[in-house]
């Protein structure tokens, strides 16, 4: 590739740090150098805790790095990131809502009236796969058919960066393949920059075009950046057989290996401390 | 169980009951009425009672009265409480300031207030609407200020993302939250704003349910006492059916409302 395309999302040096109730302070990543080019999918993967949920807060622009600096579409980010989709981790839904009125609503307060709104969520919400289930609240939904949801709502909006949180973690193995696949089915019909969150190494690979190897906290770095050649389109059931993968998979878990024991100990401790 | 094998089993146990009652007030045992007519009354005495009132249409005026004294006690409590909840719950100063006051004035025992009440208001319904709006606002006050509190930072981020203002998260984030507390609080504050009615009728009136049971009171009328205490039950079970239906209505995104309760 010749052509300079910039930057999607730009952390420089970003240091984040936390004050604790006892007044000192815990830094949470330290120095963290990352580019999400446009249009392309990037996976962090790093041990539990290792503060990879925070970088993706710093480019969200819901936390403030302590040092360094973040820039989207080269330009400093100062506020929320309204560039950008986040997909939660945790279930972000409105419980008062139905599924429709929580895929419109994104629209519906940028002004869009109400009946385009709701026309345009119902065709996201037959994208995803939940078109009969648009009167349904979140509680009746299943925990997949949650996040389906949770998907069209941040898609709607086109955002041109979409942050994701470990957004299948709580999904049974076979939920997350299905759900994997829509994502890049959605994705690869116009691609948008993607900084995709999980501590699964082979669910990373499968999904990204970089994977991204955070150490074990506190103050986590960035150790390692593997780029994946994989061929698209990919389909997350049929790429995990292929050669590549093993080799990839067996050379990025060689480093990811010792950070998840250091990460694992260092968790284990601070709870026989507490 | 059966539905229906459950609602004879409840019917049993009032008819057991009335039958006892009946039965101890009547007929001696040992030589002794158990249970006195002059302190006791009975069923039957009580029921003729009831039917005489209803009979006669007596009771419709003062089962409105007590009705509208409800209503408008639950309306301007919960309207106060709301306002005030959301204002509090948004400036936390304002809270901490204000904090000791509202816990001094909520630990204070309501029917003191009666009797300023009735010198400022009169004998009129709106000493009793202002004795039940004390008991509803602090119920609707505490849940709104705890409904906007808890709401999950994680649905206020998403909403912050998808690019909602302070106004909209007002709208569609702390507004419905803080209404679904208060909805679910509701049996509790139309039952106080009920309690605060006819306790206000009881200690000073010309009309209402709580005026009919101390009028029959002040002449020992026992039968009368009872008469009124059975007519105030159904009342409020009435009420609380309503409020029930509604409740199914409003709370219907909520998962424990939406299943049986």
């Amino acid at each position: 590739m010749t052509k300079v395309t910039t930057a999607a999302v730009a952390l420089a040096g970003t240091t984040v740090a936390f004050r604790l109730a006892g007044g000192s302070i815990y830094t949470a990543v330290d120095k963290a150098d990352l580019t999400v080019a446009d249009g392309e999918f990037v996976a962090i993967v790093g041990p539990t805790g290792c503060g990879k949920s925070t970088l993706l807060n710093i480019a969200a622009g819901l936390l403030k790095p302590a040092d360094g600096e973040v820039r989207i579409f080269d330009r400093r980010l100062a506020g929320l990131n309204k560039d950008a989709g986040y997909l939660f981790q945790a279930d972000a839904l409105f419980p008062w809502k139905t599924a429709l009125d929580n895929v419109a609503i994104g629209l519906e307060i940028a002004g869009t009236p109400r009946a385009e709104a709701l026309k345009r969520a119902q065709a996201w919400l037959e994208q995803v796969g939940l078109g009969a289930f648009g009167n349904r609240y979140p509680h009746m939904l299943s925990g997949g058919q949650r996040k389906r949801v949770g998907l069209a709502q941040v898609l709607i909006r086109n955002p041109r960066i979409i942050l994701m949180d470990e957004p299948f973690g709580p999904l049974d193995a076979q939920t997350r393949q299905i759900m994997g696949n829509l994502l890049l089915d959605l994705w690869s019909a116009d691609r948008k920059a993607v900084l995709f969150v999980t501590h699964d190494l082979e669910e990373a690979i499968a999904l990204a075009d970089r994977v991204v190897i955070m150490s074990a906290g506190p103050a986590a770095r960035i150790i390692g950046d593997w780029r994946v050649t994989l061929p698209r389109p990919r389909d997350i059931f049929e790429v995990r057989l292929s050669q590549e993968f093993h080799a990839l998979h067996r050379e990025i878990w060689h480093m990811l290996k010792a950070e998840v024991a250091k990460g694992y100990a260092q968790s284990s401790q601070a709870a026989e401390a507490v | 169980m059966s539905r229906l094998g459950l609602f004879a089993l409840q019917l049993l146990v009032a008819v057991v009951i009335i039958a006892l009652w009946q039965l101890f007030a009547t007929v001696p045992v040992f030589g002794r009425v158990l249970l006195p007519p002059f302190f006791f009354s009975n069923p039957v005495d009580v029921f003729t009672q009831v039917i005489e009132w209803f009979a006669k249409g007596v009771i419709w005026k003062h089962l409105a009265i007590t009705l509208w004294e409800s209503i408008l006690a639950f309306v301007i409590g919960s309207l106060g409480g709301v306002l005030v909840g959301f204002w509090f719950a948004r400036k936390p100063v304002v809270a901490a300031v204000f904090d000791p006051y509202v816990k001094m004035a909520n630990a204070l025992p309501r029917v003191v207030l009666a009797p300023i009440f009735t010198l400022w208001l009169g004998l009129g319904i709106w000493s009793k609407v202002a004795l039940g709006v004390t008991l509803v606002f602090f119920i609707v006050f505490f849940n709104v200020y705890q409904g906007v509190k808890e709401v999950s930072t994680v649905v206020r981020d998403n909403a912050r993302m998808l690019g909602m203002s302070e106004r909209q998260l007002m709208r569609h984030v702390y507004w419905p939250s803080a209404l679904s507390w208060m909805f679910s609080s509701l049996h509790t504050s139309v039952g106080f704003a009920v309690v605060g009615a006819v306790v206000g009728e009881y200690l000073g009136s010309a009309a209402g349910l709580g005026y009919l049971i101390q009028q029959a009171e002040g002449v020992f009328d026992v039968a009368g006492v009872f008469a009124g205490m059975f007519v105030l039950s159904i009342f409020v079970i009435l009420i609380d059916v309503g409020v029930t239906l509604v409740e199914r209505r409003l709370l219907v995104w909520r998962p424990d409302a939406a299943s049986e309760r």
